[in-house]
């Protein structure tokens, strides 16, 4: 049994097997993994007598819950309206200089994915990106830089 | 008669006198049915948007004759410009549960449900343990209820009560025909409550002000205060707490720059309101009605760019279920970027507007259909700064 196939077990033997958990078992996988390989999404089908087809469906509904490869990080800036007034441009172009990756790309080394956001609801505060779960309000170019260089050094 | 600007602090307010275990101590021992008659007479509309009834809302929920009911809060805010119910959950997160057990003592509920968006992560750790110990009070004190939390996964559309349900029975968020109503048929098919953040808030205050204190503020269609979250223009963007019922224009000299041109009201899929609106604009029911979201845009601001963030917003995050939004909002951000390339006549902005008009009949969900609200207002009131 793979690594991936022995996650999927134990997700499903915390949160059951009723498709009200694929939720939770999904996010889980993708916490694990940060993405859902295609021999997650069998697995996971597998466990809970649903076809391929449709977990995958379900999962590609979702932004969070990616289908293809994820650095090791996941950036998202948010660039809906209020934090493009504040200079979300700047903050991407810093970031996108410093990865050398465009938004939407995985770093080589594979420890960041660049990617945007619709709104993280920190508006009185952008720009603002997201980190994995962690919230950065309030960026310059200079500041965004500055919390990356730290993640790259773990 | 003009209502003044009033700031009120109920929500967030922690003096002596306060203990949300003794605000549901009383209402436990209070009749379901007068809890629901308090809560209607005070006249509290739900804090998303849309408006209903809060106590009515309940009382369709207790009247339907089923064993499994359920309770759930909505904290899936994903409206560009809001941010309130983030600060809710961080700052005071019992009175929220405080809020879900009134109710599932309301409508006979055995289960409640927190959906929190997946962009608010960072604060499940410490809701989950809030819930924890919550569970835990109201086992002791022989309350058969218990609250869960749910995590969404980045889609907006989930915000709204049936694709929050599916997204919660592990299927795509995709809305579901209405009716039935969540009051009859929610979550796995049972009668629901769902509420927003806020609205469980004001409950757990009601239950403890009692509904003639509630009333006092605000006016006859729109009771009470309202949490407001400020951003855009304005040297004090944040989260405020006001009563219902306030002019715009106050609300301006309050919170803006001085040189605001337009204030977003309601988030992206609000109206947009133009200086020359200020003075008689109510930002309550009878006027401008608010999920509490204002964006404030000064002269420097280009409405072009401010349309085409939230069209492109749009265009993302519908679920593209209906053809009316998922090609509507597309045809839409095209439309206005066809304009100003000089690609398509100004004219074709009315043609436009036509098919806003079709959205909002025929899109199924209120994404789809509230899409005419930005596109109608900068439009109509920023027509030349669309063209040129």
């Amino acid at each position: 049994m793979t690594n991936t196939d022995l996650l999927v077990k134990d997700l499903v033997h915390q949160h059951g097997k009723k498709r009200n958990s694929l939720m939770a078992v999904l996010q889980g996988v993708v916490k694990e993994e940060r993405f859902l390989s295609e021999d997650a999404l069998i697995a996971v089908a597998r466990e809970f007598d649903l076809s391929a087809a449709d977990v995958y469906g379900t999962a590609s509904f979702y932004t969070f819950l990616d289908t293809i490869p994820r650095g090791k990080n996941i950036i998202r800036v948010c660039k809906t309206i209020t934090c493009h007034m504040k200079g979300k441009d700047e903050v991407l172009l810093a970031l996108e200089n410093m990865l050398k990756v465009k938004a939407g790309e995985t770093t080589h080394d594979r420890k960041f994915t660049l990617l945007t956001a619709n709104c993280l609801g920190w508006c009185h505060k952008g720009p603002v990106m997201l980190v994995n779960d962690e919230v950065y309000p309030e960026l310059t170019p200079q500041k965004a830089i500055e919390i990356i260089e730290e993640y790259s050094r773990h | 008669m003009e209502k003044v600007l009033k700031k009120v602090d109920i929500i967030f307010e922690n003096g002596d006198d306060y203990n949300p275990m003794a605000i549901l101590e009383n209402e436990l021992s209070r009749p379901g049915d007068e809890i629901i008659l308090d809560l209607i007479d005070s006249g509290l509309k739900g804090r998303g948007g849309a408006g209903f009834l809060t106590g009515l809302k309940w009382k369709f929920t207790r009247n339907e004759d089923n064993d499994v009911k359920y309770v759930i809060c909505n904290a899936d805010e994903g409206e560009p410009g809001t941010f309130k119910d983030r600060e809710i959950l961080d700052t005071v997160p019992e009175k929220v549960l405080v809020g879900m057990a009134i109710c599932s003592h309301a409508i006979g509920a055995k289960e409640g449900y927190i959906y929190l968006r997946g962009e608010y992560n960072f604060l499940l750790k410490k809701l989950q343990h809030k819930i924890d110990e919550f569970n835990r009070a109201i086992e002791e004190r022989g309350m058969d209820f218990k609250i869960y939390l749910r995590s969404g996964s980045g889609a907006y559309v989930c915000g709204e009560e049936s694709a929050l349900f599916e997204s919660m029975e592990g299927y795509r968020g995709e809305p579901r025909n209405k009716p039935p109503y969540p009051t009859v048929s929610g979550y796995n098919n049972k009668p629901t409550v769902i509420n927003n953040v806020e609205t469980l808030v004001y409950v757990t205050m009601i239950s403890k002000l009692g509904p003639e204190k509630f009333k006092e503020l605000g006016t006859k269609d729109s009771r009470g205060s309202k949490v407001f979250s400020v951003s855009g223009d304005t040297p004090i963007p944040g989260i405020y707490e006001l009563e219902l019922g306030m002019l715009l224009g106050q609300f301006v000299d309050e919170f803006a720059d001085g040189d605001a041109k337009a204030v977003q009201v309601g988030g992206a899929s609000g109206n947009c309101v133009p200086r020359k609106k200020f003075a008689d604009t109510i930002i309550g029911f009878e006027g401008i009605p608010t999920g509490g979201s204002m964006m404030i845009f000064n002269s420097t601001r280009s409405m072009y760019n401010v349309l085409h963030d939230y069209l492109e917003f749009f265009t993302e995050e519908s679920c593209g279920q209906c053809t009316p939004c998922r090609v509507g909002c597309q045809q839409l951000l095209k439309g206005i970027e066809a304009v100003k390339r000089g690609e398509k006549p100004p004219a074709y902005l009315d043609d436009l507007k036509k098919l806003t008009a079709t959205m909002k009949i025929a899109a199924k969900c209120g994404l789809g259909q509230s899409v005419s609200n930005p596109f109608n207002s900068i439009v109509d009131n920023f027509r030349e700064e669309i063209i040129y």
